[in-house]
């Protein structure tokens, strides 16, 4: 009898996103389970669901042979279940020991009794091998120090199943290396863990077995022993075929319109490595690598939000180094950016405001210092036709539109004048089949009109449904550009796991 | 004058105009500690100073009247904390709001029960009772003059040590310390958030009733409007300059009373019109406390 069973889980969220459709997994007691997906497969929904921070729709948990009810996180840890968010819930000024009785101190009169939590906390502390001093302040911990501190807290709690949310998402490969000693120690101690993480060769070599999730949907549960990592990068970005698209020749003269040489993006994880590609015109160059391997930092480097980058970055033979946002973006270069919502849009204001974001420092929607607000809302007004935008009218709040129509918005904004080369960083990522459908084609009017386009998806159809080639960053650098002939699933898939070694030397 | 007989008067007079402050400052670290900084401290105490001064008089115990002070110098609290938190009000607007509240309201209620404006200072009230503490208040010179005061100036003393030890040794003190700091992790942990803003901050608009009374019946026996005369702030400047951390406060608060009492000597010495020497405690204690904070590692430990 498996120790967790999740039965038919299925959520809902308000707004029509089904973020876990009829899940179902198991982890047998001593285990550590890897939960594996991108982001937006739903693993956070189902992990809070555990937790007690959701309500499931449907579906049923049973936890060592009964039917756990999870209302709220205080049910869960009367359950013995414990979960290490990814962002501590953590008070700096406090002591380790203050910080993980908090809400739990043994009394003595008026006042907690400092000797009874502290040596509780120490003799936990040895038990797991976790070395904590329990008398720092929080705030001079490490992160990974900080990470073991939310730990203890939990086995404080008599937690026996741990789940860690994407622990070592904010730790250096030394702290990833002890956090897995630690996790096999609890483990070896009769602890049970579920370790979500969407990195591959963690999942290899910390994991017995891992549930895939893509969509909402468990795609399989793997033993880590039998297969291989890029069979499960398969099983993570999928292989369902969509329709194909209608990709015309494009412009046959082929210049550079982007060149990127030596660029180092800044990154403390990722320091030494450089990339290096072009981009031409009329070209999607697509590029595919499991998330945390240096996307964010390339696209930030590119459009100038890295002070700290260095290289060179060619944009129709200028080169943009030191150059603000503002002048890149003026010279030429559009960002659809990976969080619409956070850097893509200002939600609260209106679709007209955000519309005008992009050109409202000159004319014709600012003449001499003065905003032309009529103005705007008529260019706003155009471009919602144009790029088919669906809301009541223009003065609506960009945060009353559905995702694909937010992501119109910001499409709309970045191809208002055309660019020369535009960054789509998962442009499609949450949206749903119609709009997803809507941002290829603009990609493919835009390669078409002889743009460059760099695209960056953790989508491996789309990617080879649009891209003219296909770059694989890992780890910081561009491990190898397959020209579209050449890029099968497979190729790309072992790729992404870091294994081009032979090929690479080719 | 002589020049030592000088320095314990000056010494005397800081501790006695200390006083509203170390209390009102307490409030205002709790407040901070809790993460619900109240701006109201000034109008908590000067409704404890009326209500002092009115139900002293209406009772004929100046003691009740203290009672009194601390009583509705809880309840603003409490309405403070029911719209900030429950009703998510802006903590300045709502602080503010106390301010205006308490200044309008006592001049109001000054004129509609006593008819009159200005002060009120009824002849059968009597102030506190200087206390002398047995055998310390026997010490030559030192003794008569720092322990043998108003009840209110020892309690303003030991308030600091309880603060401290409230918010740093006990659970609810520490639980107030983790709301402020991370209200998410309190609240994940089961720590009744709620209640415990509700405790802060009214343990702080009691503080702030006795500053109040301190005012009113520490020396003499009196309401006077507006009467407060931005100690509330003086105190609030003091609990950020030093960082939340009660003895810092403290210090802080002593030398603006230090500042104030040589304010007062100045003004009897020098020819220069008296409100430029009425200004200097607060320039002066701007200027000494920024540059203390200025310093790096400053803002840790207690």
């Amino acid at each position: 009898m498996p120790y967790l069973e999740v039965r038919a889980i299925r959520k809902t969220y308000p707004g029509g996103v089904l973020a876990n459709d009829d899940i179902h997994f198991n982890v047998e007691a001593g285990e550590i389970h890897g939960l594996v997906g991108e982001n937006g497969a739903g693993k956070s929904t189902l992990m809070k669901i555990l937790y007690g921070m959701e309500q499931p729709d449907s579906g049923e948990i049973w936890l060592g042979g009964q039917r756990a009810h999870i209302a709220h996180p205080q049910a869960a840890i009367q359950l013995g279940i414990g979960m290490v968010h990814q962002h501590f819930q953590l008070v700096p000024t406090l002591t380790v020991a203050e910080n993980i009785a908090l809400g739990r101190e043994t009394r003595r009169g008026l006042f907690a009794d400092r000797g009874v939590m502290r040596e509780r906390v120490r003799a936990l502390s040895d038990q797991f091998g976790l070395h904590v001093n329990p008398d720092a302040l929080v705030s001079d911990l490490s992160v990974g120090l900080q990470q073991r501190v939310e730990i203890l807290k939990m086995l404080y709690r008599n937690a026996r199943l741990l789940i860690l949310d994407e622990p070592s998402a904010v730790l250096t490969p030394q702290e990833v290396v002890s956090l897995f000693e630690v996790l096999r120690r609890l483990v070896a101690e009769g602890c049970t863990a579920i370790f979500i993480t969407h990195k591959l060769d963690e999942i290899m070599t910390l994991c017995d077995r891992a549930t895939v999730l893509r969509r909402g949907q468990v795609v399989g549960t793997v033993e880590t022993a039998r297969v291989t990592p890029a069979e499960i990068a398969r099983l993570m970005v999928g292989h369902e075929l969509e329709p194909p698209l209608a990709r015309k020749a494009s412009a046959a003269e082929s210049r550079d319109r982007l060149i990127v040489r030596d660029l180092q993006t800044g990154d403390a994880r990722l320091q030494n490595t450089t990339v290096n590609f072009s981009v031409k015109s009329g070209e999607i160059l697509g590029i595919a690598g499991m998330e945390g391997n240096g996307q964010t930092g390339l696209v930030e480097a590119l459009i100038g939000l890295r002070p700290d980058a260095k290289g060179d970055i060619l944009l129709d033979g200028t080169n943009l180094h030191g150059l603000s946002t503002r002048d890149r973006r003026k010279r030429g270069l559009a960002l659809i950016p990976e969080d619409r919502n956070r850097e893509g849009l200002s939600r609260p204001m209106r679709i007209w405001e955000n519309l005008a974001s992009g050109e409202y420092d000159r004319s014709p929607l600012n003449t001499g210092g003065v905003l032309r607000l009529e103005r705007m809302r008529t260019a706003a007004r155009a471009l919602m036709e144009r790029f088919d935008i669906r809301a009541p009218n223009e003065g609506v709040a960009v945060s009353t539109l559905s995702g694909g129509n937010a992501q119109k918005v910001v499409i709309a904004r970045e191809l208002a004048t055309p660019p020369a080369v535009l960054i789509a960083s998962q442009p499609t990522r949450g949206l749903d089949i119609g709009a997803t459908g809507f941002v290829h084609e603009q990609l493919l009017n835009l390669r078409e009109q002889g743009c460059g386009v760099l695209l960056i998806s953790a989508d491996l159809d789309e990617l080879l449904a649009l891209s003219d080639r296909i770059a694989v960053l890992f780890e910081g650098r561009i491990l190898r550009i397959f020209p579209r002939e050449e890029a099968t699933r497979e190729q790309i898939g072992l790729a992404m796991a870091g294994k081009v070694e032979s090929e690479q030397a080719r | 004058m002589e020049t030592g007989e000088l320095i314990l008067n000056i010494v005397a007079s800081t501790l006695r105009l200390s006083t509203p402050l170390l209390l009102a400052a307490m409030a205002g670290l709790l407040s901070l500690q809790v993460g619900q900084v109240n701006i109201g401290l000034e109008g908590l105490m000067l409704a404890g100073a009326f209500t002092t001064v009115v139900v002293g008089f209406w009772l004929g115990s100046t003691w009740l009247g203290v009672l009194a002070a601390i009583i509705v110098g809880m309840l603003l609290a409490a309405l403070f904390t029911l719209v900030v938190t429950r009703f998510k009000a802006n903590l300045i607007v709502s602080g503010l709001a106390i301010n205006l509240l308490a200044s309008g309201s006592t001049a109001y209620l000054l004129k509609v029960l006593f008819d009159t404006s200005g002060t009120l200072s009824p002849a059968s009230l009597e102030s506190l009772p200087t206390v002398n503490i047995p055998v310390l208040s026997d010490i030559p010179v030192i003794g008569s003059l720092v322990f043998s005061q108003s009840p209110l100036v020892y309690v303003s003393w030991l308030m600091v040590p309880l603060t401290a030890l409230f918010l740093y040794r006990s659970i609810p003190g520490t639980h107030i310390r983790a709301i402020g700091q991370n209200e998410e992790a309190a609240r994940s942990v089961g720590i009744p958030v709620r209640r415990r803003q509700y405790l802060a901050l009214m343990l702080g608009g009691g503080l702030c009733g006795l500053a109040g009374a301190h005012l009113a019946v520490g020396d003499l026996a009196l309401f006077r409007e507006d009467m407060t005369a931005g100690r509330g702030f003086i105190a609030l400047a003091a609990v950020y300059f030093a960082a939340g951390r009660p003895r810092w406060a403290a210090l802080a608060c002593l030398l603006f009373g230090m500042f104030e009492a040589l304010q007062f000597r100045l003004q009897l010495i020098s020819s220069t019109p008296p409100q430029f020497f009425q200004m200097l405690p607060y320039v002066m204690v701007v200027v000494v406390l920024a540059i203390i904070s200025a310093r790096k590692e400053w803002r840790k430990g207690w």
